[in-house]
């Protein structure tokens, strides 16, 4: 049945998308983290996607196969009275780039909507085919 | 000789509805795979694909080898399908993905209105039959 399957490729697609629009949105609430549950830096993170494959189709969608820390360096910002402050009076920020997280959401959800177009275009054929010979 | 090959209406709406719907599949995986690394978007050529179909001259998937002693074990590999091509890509994206979404959206489109023809024309083709059958228009 490959409308379904097309379905089903649609809502891999959906949650694939709204895994990356969950950790863009968590970089940038933490962009200001000067220490987590480790006493480190927050440190931005990255989804990797992956294609799913299944024997005898031409595909079976999208997957987050893992998601990185990136290893960028630190931001060091001056504040002296800062409790995380060095001896030079430094405190490590988040290595997390505003800019780059905007385009990553903004990418994020034009793939989520097309992704919800081919899943509506799907639904209608399916529908028309429950149809056939009426 | 016909200009146009004679095929039973049945089965050609029926392999014709397959093979679109099938087609729907593999473009919402390229669409659902668009920020995917290295993906390679892929697409059949219909009207072969059809013709292939229709005249039964499709290429096995299955390759199987020889075996030329009592004691071999016949391994058997399903390959790639061989009607599923690789798109050309207009432009070149560093990571290596070849799915450009624009095209694929259109193509989509396109595909799913032929879709709808196609179930359309299925639609009549049995309407046909069943008022030959019973007798009454339908």
């Amino acid at each position: 049945m490959s409308l379904l399957a097309a379905f089903n490729i649609g809502a891999s697609g959906l949650s694939a998308q709204a895994m990356r629009l969950n950790v863009t949105a968590s970089n940038i609430a933490n962009a200001e983290s000067v220490s987590g549950p480790d006493g480190r830096p927050y440190r931005a993170r990255q989804v990797e996607f992956s294609a799913l494959m299944k024997p005898g189709s031409p595909g079976a969608g999208v997957a987050v196969s893992s998601i990185v820390e990136s290893d960028a360096p630190l931001r060091m910002e001056y504040r002296p009275g800062h409790p995380k402050a060095n001896a030079s009076g430094y405190v490590e920020m988040p290595n997390v780039n505003p800019v780059e997280e905007m385009v990553n959401m903004i990418s994020a959800s034009r793939s989520y909507q097309m992704n919800i177009e081919a899943m509506n275009v799907s639904r209608q054929l399916m529908l028309k085919t429950l149809d056939l010979g009426r | 000789m016909n200009a146009v090959p004679q095929y039973d209406s049945l089965k050609f709406n029926e392999i014709a509805v397959k093979l679109r719907t099938f087609r729907q599949e593999i473009l919402s995986n390229n669409l659902a795979n668009s920020d995917t690394p290295g993906f390679k978007a892929r697409d059949i050529r219909f009207a072969d694909v059809l013709k292939a179909q229709m005249e039964g001259t499709l290429p096995s998937m299955e390759v199987s080898m020889a075996t030329t002693h009592s004691g071999h074990i016949a391994g058997k590999i399903t390959k790639d399908d061989p009607r599923l091509l690789y798109r050309v890509p207009n432009q070149p994206a560093k990571d290596g993905n070849t799915v450009d979404s624009d095209v694929e959206l259109s193509e989509f489109t396109k595909n799913s209105v032929m879709t709808e023809a196609a179930l359309g024309f299925l639609s009549g083709t049995l309407r046909g039959r069943m008022s030959a059958i019973t007798g009454q228009a339908s």
